[in-house]
Order: C-alpha cells, then sequence, then structure tokens
C-alpha cells in the first residue's frame, strides 16, 4: 500500500495488468491509469487500493481457481512496470478458490 | 577447474566501476547523472553502476543513429559483412573473458557461456554476414518491355529491447540481422544484466561507424518506453512477456509500425512410449532432453517445463528422469563442474518460490527439489533455486504459465491424440519437444503440434539457419534464420518501362 501511495504520488492514479509469457511474465505489470489500452476480452480482476487490476480473458480462464495476493519483493525491475526504479518489484502469490463453474 | 571472479587476481576480465551508455561511438553519462547499481545473482551483491537513462539520452542516440543511418545504408554488403566478421573475429578472441563477464552477470553457469552463449553469439554475426552477401532483390519481366525490380533497402533506425536471460546471445540475435541490412540500432539492454554487453561494447564498438550502433540502459519504464514509442525508429524488436508485448505493439500502433515480438511459452517435452523400448543411447539422450529443463537455470523462453509420458512407461520413465535430475545441483557458477547456477534476480528467484507454493497447493506431487539452495560462504546471498520436478495435471497454473525456472510439470497421456490435446492446451506455442524412435509418429507428432519449433529427438539447440518464433500468444516473426533480415527491410519496387512508344491513352 505504501509503494502504491508513493508511486500514485508521483504518477497519478493506476492500473495493473497481469502479464504471462517468458523473462518477467506471469509478473504484474503496474502503469498510469490509462496507459495500457485494456481489450474487450481483458478481465477486471478487482481492484488494489482504488486502482483496477486486470487479466487477459484467456488467462483469467487459466488463472481463475486461484486467489491472487499481490505482495512487493526487492528486485530489479521488469518491462515498463513503474515500480522497477524503486528497486522493488511487484509480485502475485497465490491460493486456491472456489469459483463456480471452475474445475 | 574455478575461473576468478572478475577483479580479483587472475581474473580473465574486469568490469569498471561504472557504465555509460554508448552513444555514436563513444560512451556518453546520462544527462540527469543518475545510475544504478548491477547485482550479479551469483552472490546477491552489486559489482558495478550503469547509467540510469531517460528520454533526453535516448533521443541523444536516436540522433546518433539518425546521424549515421544514410551513409550506413549506403554501405555494400560486403563492408557490412566483414565488419560483421571482424565483430565475431574479435569475440572469439575474447570468448573466455565475455563468458565469464557473462555467468557474472547472469548467474549461468561458466559450462554454458564457454559452450553455448558465446559460441552461438559469435556464430551468429558469422551467419549474418553470409545470409547478407548472399542476398539478393528480384525482378520480374512483366512483359517484353516492363520490368519490376524489387531491391531491399533498410528500413532506417530500429529500436531493440532484449532480455536478461541471455543477455548477450538475445543481442547478438537482434544486432546482427539488423545490422547486416543496413540498419542502425537503438539497443536497450535488460535493467538486470546490462554490464557484459557493455563491455563487449568496449571490445566490439570501434568496429562500426559511430551512430550504426548505440545502447542505452536503464528502467523500462524510463528508457524503454521512450525508445518503443518514439516516432523515428522505424520498427522495434522485443523479447520479453504479453503485457509488455501488447503494450509495445500499442505504441508501434500509434506510429504505425511494424514490430516483431517474441513472447516465451509454456513448451511441452513428449515423451512416446517406445523410448524405453531398448536401453540404449537414445534412451540416454531422451533422458538427457528431459533434463533440459535445468539449462539456463529454467531461464529460456522455451524451457521444456511440461513433460508428457506415455502412461504406458510413465512411472518407469519418470523414474529415471527423477534420478538423472537429481544429478544436477546448483553450484557456483565460475566452476566448470557447476551444471546449474543462479536465478538472474532477487523477484526472479521470489516469482519461482511463489510459484512452488501454489504447485503444492494446487496438489502436486513434489518428486525432487521444491526449494531456494544456499550455498554457504558469500554465495549465501545468491539465487539458487533446486532443480524441481512436480507431477500434476495440465489444468494447474504451474502447467499454464512459464516459471522460468528449474521446475518442471510432469503428466502422463493415453494415446498420441491426448498428447497432441495436452500439448497445444497452453496459450502459446513457441517450442515443443517430441521423443520417439517412430520416424512416423515423430512427423505426425511435430506437424500436428501448434508451435514454431518442435525439436525432434533433441532439444535446446539453438543454430543459425534454423527459425525460432512462436505460433499463437508467443509473438510474430521468426529470428536466428535468413528470413529475419525480411523484418529489418523494405521492399522498393521499381517499375520501369523500356517501351519508347506512349501508351496512346490521354
Amino acid at each position: 500500500m505504501a509503494l502504491i501511495a508513493r508511486l500514485r504520488a508521483r504518477h497519478g492514479p493506476l492500473m495493473f495488468h497481469q502479464s504471462g509469457g517468458c523473462c518477467d511474465g506471469s509478473a504484474p505489470m503496474c502503469y498510469p491509469a490509462g496507459e495500457f489500452l485494456i481489450g474487450a476480452r481483458d478481465v477486471l480482476l478487482g481492484e488494489v487500493d482504488g486502482c483496477p487490476f486486470y487479466i487477459g480473458g484467456d488467462q483469467y480462464e487459466r488463472w481463475r481457481h486461484t486467489r491472487l495476493t499481490l505482495d512487493v519483493v526487492p528486485g530489479r525491475g521488469a518491462g515498463f512496470s513503474l515500480e522497477a526504479p524503486e528497486g522493488v518489484r511487484f509480485l502475485i502469490r497465490s491460493d486456491l478458490c472456489e469459483v463456480p463453474g471452475a474445475e | 577447474m574455478r575461473y576468478a571472479r572478475p577483479n580479483t587476481p587472475d581474473a580473465k576480465i574486469d568490469f569498471d566501476t561504472r557504465y555509460d551508455n554508448f552513444i555514436g561511438g563513444e560512451f556518453v553519462a546520462p544527462r540527469r547523472g543518475e545510475y544504478f547499481e548491477d547485482i550479479t545473482p551469483v552472490t546477491g551483491r552489486p559489482f558495478c553502476e550503469i547509467a540510469r537513462s531517460t528520454e533526453e539520452d535516448v533521443d541523444l542516440a536516436l540522433d546518433a543513429a539518425h546521424g549515421a543511418r544514410a551513409r550506413w545504408g549506403r554501405t555494400s554488403a560486403a563492408e557490412r559483412a566483414n565488419i560483421l566478421n571482424k565483430i565475431a573475429d574479435v569475440m572469439e578472441a575474447h570468448l573466455e573473458e565475455l563468458a565469464v563477464a557473462e555467468t557474472w552477470d547472469n548467474g549461468k553457469p561458466i559450462r554454458e557461456t564457454l559452450a553455448a552463449d558465446l559460441p552461438l553469439a559469435i556464430d551468429h554475426f558469422r551467419y549474418f554476414a553470409g545470409c547478407i552477401r548472399g542476398d539478393e532483390g528480384t525482378l520480374a519481366e512483366l512483359d517484353e518491355h516492363t520490368v519490376a525490380y524489387h531491391l531491399k533497402e533498410p528500413l532506417g533506425v530500429v529500436g531493440q529491447i532484449i532480455p536478461w536471460n541471455f543477455p548477450l546471445l538475445m543481442a547478438a540475435w537482434k544486432l546482427a540481422p539488423a545490422l547486416a541490412a543496413g540498419n542502425c540500432v537503438v539497443l536497450k539492454p535488460a535493467e538486470q544484466t546490462p554490464a557484459t554487453i557493455l563491455r563487449w561494447a568496449q571490445l566490439v564498438g570501434h568496429l562500426l561507424p559511430p551512430g550504426v550502433l548505440n545502447i542505452i540502459n536503464g528502467f523500462g519504464v524510463e528508457a524503454g518506453k521512450p525508445l518503443a514509442r518514439s516516432p523515428r525508429v522505424a520498427k522495434v524488436a522485443f523479447t520479453g512477456e504479453t503485457t509488455t508485448g501488447r503494450l509495445i505493439m500499442q505504441y508501434a500502433s500509434e506510429n504505425i509500425r511494424p514490430v516483431t515480438l517474441e513472447l516465451g511459452g509454456k513448451s511441452p517435452n513428449l515423451f512416446f512410449g517406445d523410448i524405453l523400448d531398448r536401453d540404449d543411447e537414445f534412451l540416454q539422450k531422451a533422458l538427457e532432453g528431459f533434463a533440459m529443463f535445468c539449462l539456463n537455470q529454467g531461464e529460456v523462453c522455451t524451457c521444456p517445463s511440461r513433460a508428457l509420458i506415455d502412461r504406458t512407461i510413465y512411472d518407469r520413465f519418470l523414474e529415471l528422469a527423477v534420478a538423472r535430475t537429481r544429478a544436477v545441483v546448483p553450484g557456483d557458477p565460475l566452476d566448470t563442474d557447476t551444471r546449474i547456477g543462479a536465478q538472474a534476480s532477487n523477484d526472479q528467484l521470489e516469482k519461482i518460490l511463489a510459484y512452488i507454493d501454489i504447485g503444492k497447493k494446487e496438489g502436486a506431487r513434489l518428486r525432487l527439489g521444491g526449494e531456494r539452495v544456499r550455498l554457504g560462504g558469500d554465495l549465501e546471498g545468491g539465487y539458487y533455486v533446486a532443480p524441481t520436478i512436480f507431477e500434476g495435471h495440465n489444468k494447474m497454473r504451474i502447467f499454464q504459465e512459464e516459471i522460468f525456472g528449474p521446475v518442471i510439470a510432469v503428466t502422463g497421456f493415453d494415446g498420441f491424440d491426448d498428447a497432441i490435446q495436452l500439448a497445444n492446451d497452453t496459450l502459446y506455442g513457441l517450442g515443443a519437444g517430441v521423443w520417439t524412435r517412430s520416424a512416423h509418429q515423430a512427423f505426425r507428432a511435430g506437424r500436428a503440434i501448434e508451435a514454431g519449433r518442435v525439436w525432434t529427438n533433441c532439444y535446446h539447440l539453438y543454430p543459425a539457419h534454423a527459425a525460432f518464433g512462436g505460433y499463437k500468444q508467443s509473438g510474430i516473426g521468426r529470428e536466428t534464420h535468413r528470413m529475419m533480415l525480411d523484418h529489418y527491410q523494405q521492399t522498393k519496387n521499381l517499375l520501369v518501362s523500356y517501351d519508347p512508344k506512349p501508351m496512346g491513352f490521354f
């Protein structure tokens, strides 16, 4: 929360998009709100401290049986995510959850 | 044998305390004068400082590139090929030094940098030197008097953003075709592993005319984004993950620019039942193929991180595979006996551990590893993970996302159709492996798997002249083949009439 507040103070309102694929994939990316064009198939998972958190539609189908927790660890950053210069990296931790219709 | 660490007595190579950007043929301090620490994952400690660049620095690099563009674009193919060959020669003469540097910057074992990263990077420059000499346009004789000439021209100035898993090799994959085709480049290395590329630029930078190659360092959001968004780049090439890949396409759409993207996968490695028909060399090769998920600590876009094993041999084959993998033990990356080194960064380590955690929570059965390894001494703070084998089913998260660590998810299949269905049940399609003694089965499987490369009775070979790239969400374009030249060239059509007579139309 402190990191989000710090990033918000510097960059304005924020958004998150969960990445997939290699390298820094499966890491959440943090951008100024509106920077990343949300597509028709992206799914809004919820809000973190008022910031919307999205995931791609196909990836949502494969992740929907898990509950995601946004955490922060020391790191070098990745992609164009805003927290990188702070020497930290957002990280997803996961738990199982019951979702109606999920396998 | 253990190589001395950089900046210690007997070291093969030393790093400077600080690296600036490489712009216009010289090292230039970032405008704002800020730097960040480069950490070696071997010990988890910083070893040098790197320029923290911003848009002003990117603009400076683009100025230099545009200044060099016209002249470089006019050089003969022979001249450019000669320069690429010289780059390769210098790298070969400094192979051991660069291998040590790469191991220190990235954490991978020296065995791999000596045998793979450096030889492949060197060969890549030579390959594209050869390609551009052999490259030619076409002409079509449309009728008796009319000829369509198709001449290839460089795009101009291109932006390239490369990953941290094979820093020098990925730079070579992107630079060699771009330079061969006559483009000027602004390259942005990953902030996790910028040092070797800068050390490399100290060795070879003078071989290229100033401004042809420019290297900008810093964080993605501060230096990569202005490069990707600039209307002054004619094309952007990126290797990384899907969200940034989408963002780069989005930026490129603002300027109507082409992109090539390599965004990873979740590569299946299929082991058919006939592998166990005999206890021979081929069986040993297949077991080695299973253990290939440990190469580069699993930090490979095509890591064979999903093993699909024929139920008819499942128990016996997995037992042998677990035994084979048990011999892969993390150690000092600079020791030539070490088979698996350190993960490239702390956040990468944390991500892998988070995936091991969800694997356990989802009920996958842990057969090997599953933990961070503390090596003691000054390696204590390094980022080491034990090779990890999970058994589960293909819907589990560990089967669906590239963990980018030495973690393999294993499941069984019942017959050919089930094997292909499981193999293709993924968002991605970059690499795959097929192991069988049957040529018929190998061909059928290779064609049925939706992936850009299907290694057949081999894995993790990356020779130049074999196309590499993805289906589905794994990206756009094919690297490591002459066809990549097309992604760095424009086609100029001269439509010429040799008929002196008017058409008689107006």
